[in-house]
């Protein structure tokens, strides 16, 4: 097998029996890198003579006697997370000559592990988006069909997996953002529970909703990264005491017995019938093995989406006032005075989608909406977290789709915001609530295009979620399927 | 969502939005907001607000100085102006 085809597993057997080195690793992918760039625009950078300064250490290590499976293994940083002495943007124009002064603990965890960073990917501008179509860096295409978008915010990491462009990358969820790629991408990709993954150094946009995660090829793959990423963290006041586990240690799991709820919620008007199909036939895997297949109700789904776009603007809108022109972002070059100059580079250095989301947020935050708004939306929110409550009472585990549809047209939805919201329809509840899930391929519509389903858990399930992806993965062959040219 | 309301909240947002750019602004608002109008018939009386996923408490430090604090010079690297260790902007005070 070619080195950009193997997972991080076997790239990592391969480095052990010095099949190849480090360097000759992430020599080839970064030539694989550089050739795909016009066709698919997944990197905003690509830092190649520090990943092979890293490399070269990797393989040092190596030759000492380090063992650890993730050293020498290339990878990518979604470019919202800070990266020490190299340009992190946000997808923004904001952020477009920002560099980072100190590193994220997520990068500096990997880093430790002895991953080497092959450059910052592609992204929805602050992580805005379900298309990556608001980048300031243009978007990202679909290595399936470069005519449609591969999710967002985290496309570029998806586009890169799926084009074979590295075996591993870094994304953030605050409403989908690591799923929804991921299954129009054919790629697996876990949202952990709330607090387990540091958000230190993660550029914010929802506070209390945005976490950190793996992607990667497989179940089993994302696993090795979660037992490097996860871990409680000093410096995130919301990272969780008891974050860290052993996730690669809980594969290979046994399904008898396994109670499954598929909430009919999720399969209701909206739902593309090719989608609907993979997913149940995945579901009917589960139950052929042993597991238990049981209805379940999440009633106030329906209400994701819109308490969603109240609170995730709230708490971007004052997240994002740290961007002022004046300390680290974009400063306008036409301003006369103080309020000008806060005016003006503001508007200059946030595309529409983000301007719209910060007027959002300020609206429902501001006096005599309050209540009507934002507090009604918390409320909503502990209903929601109140339906999985009650579901995980009754089941192990939630399986549904992780996206109504699959990937869409470049353009089709990027002129109607409410359209591109409810992409999302799926994925949204899931953060609301802080728990676990997983995007893991299942299929291929008629047109040859990725269908994901979506593996929920309970709080830090993150262990049995991954471990029920990689049952399904050591069954199946759909992760394993690459696009015809890789997008090459 | 009218125009006026949209000229409101953007300068709460400190944001220069053009004028010409209002009404279009207006329609997307109001079309978001049409979406989210269907949470206000969802009952919620007696239902504590959720803020946050965890209910942890805020973890505490002794109030030290930490050894590994970056320097004055690389957290002001990215700053657009700056001179002497200090941020320039306008000139607020004539």
């Amino acid at each position: 097998m070619e080195l950009h085809q193997m997972g991080v597993t076997e790239l990592a057997a391969g480095l052990r029996k010095k099949d190849f080195s480090a360097v000759e690793l992430s020599d080839a992918l970064l030539q694989r890198i550089r050739k795909s760039q016009d066709a698919i625009n997944a990197f905003i950078s690509v830092s190649e003579e520090l990943a092979l300064a890293q490399a070269n250490a990797a393989d040092q290590r190596r030759a000492q006697g380090d063992a650890n499976p993730l050293l020498g293994i290339p990878l990518a940083h979604k470019d919202i997370f800070c990266t020490r002495g190299q340009r992190t943007t946000c997808g923004s124009k904001m952020l477009a000559d920002f560099i980072s002064p100190y590193d994220a603990t997520v990068v500096q965890r990997l880093q430790g592990a002895g991953m080497v960073s092959l450059g910052k990917l592609n992204m929805d501008e602050f992580a805005m988006g379900s298309s990556n179509e608001t980048s300031f860096f243009g978007p990202v295409r679909n290595p399936w069909d470069r005519a449609r978008v591969p999710g967002g915010s985290s496309g570029g990491s998806a586009a890169a997996l799926a084009a074979r462009l590295l075996p591993a990358a870094t994304g953030t969820d605050t409403g989908g953002s690591i799923r929804q790629p991921a299954a129009f991408c054919g790629v697996t990709g876990l949202k952990p529970t709330y607090g387990r993954v540091s958000r230190y150094g993660m550029i914010a946009f929802a506070s209390s909703l945005d976490q950190g995660g793996p992607m990667a090829r497989s179940a089993a793959d994302c696993a090795l990264l979660m037992d490097a990423m996860a871990g409680h963290d000093a410096l995130d006041s919301t990272s969780h005491p008891q974050g860290a586990g052993r996730f690669s240690a809980a594969l290979g799991r046994n399904l008898q017995g396994l109670r499954i709820g598929v909430p009919e919620e999720f399969f209701g008007d909206g739902l593309d019938p090719e989608v609907a199909q993979a997913v149940q036939d995945a579901i009917q895997w589960y139950a052929s093995q042993g597991a238990e297949i049981r209805p379940v109700r999440l009633p106030n789904n329906a209400h994701a989406v819109s308490t969603y776009y109240v609170l995730a603007p709230a708490e971007a809108s004052s997240n994002l006032s740290r961007f002022d022109g004046v300390r680290y972002s974009h400063r306008s070059a036409v301003s006369a005075d103080l309020q000008d100059l806060y005016l003006q580079s503001r508007y200059e250095g946030f595309g529409p989608e983000v301007r719209r989301r910060i007027l959002i947020g300020s609206y429902v935050l501001s006096a005599g909406y309050y209540d009507a708004y934002y507090r009604k939306a918390q409320q909503v929110r502990a209903l929601i977290r109140e339906d999985f409550r009650r579901a995980f009472a009754e089941v192990d585990v939630i399986m549904g789709p992780a996206t109504p549809s699959t990937a869409f047209a470049l353009g089709a939805k990027s002129a109607d915001p409410v359209a591109m919201y409810l992409a999302d329809i799926y994925t949204i509840a899931v953060n609301l609530a802080g728990i676990p899930a997983l995007s893991l391929p299942c299929g291929f519509s008629k047109d040859g295009l990725p269908i994901g389903l979506q593996i929920m858990g309970d709080y830090f399930a993150d262990e049995l979620i991954l471990g029920l992806g990689d049952a399904y993965q050591r069954d199946s062959d759909w992760h394993r399927r690459s696009p015809s040219g890789e997008g090459q | 969502m009218d125009t006026e309301i949209v000229k409101r909240i953007a300068h709460l947002s400190r944001i220069a939005l053009p004028e010409a750019e209002l009404p279009q602004v207006a329609d997307q608002l109001e079309r978001i907001f049409a979406l989210v109008a269907e949470m206000q018939a969802v009952p919620t009386e007696g239902i504590e607000p959720m803020a946050h996923p965890l209910d942890l408490q805020q973890p505490l430090r002794p109030d030290l100085l930490r050894q590994e604090c970056l320097s004055r010079e690389e957290l002001m690297a990215s700053a657009p102006h700056a001179q002497d260790g200090l941020f320039l902007v306008p000139k607020v005070i004539e």
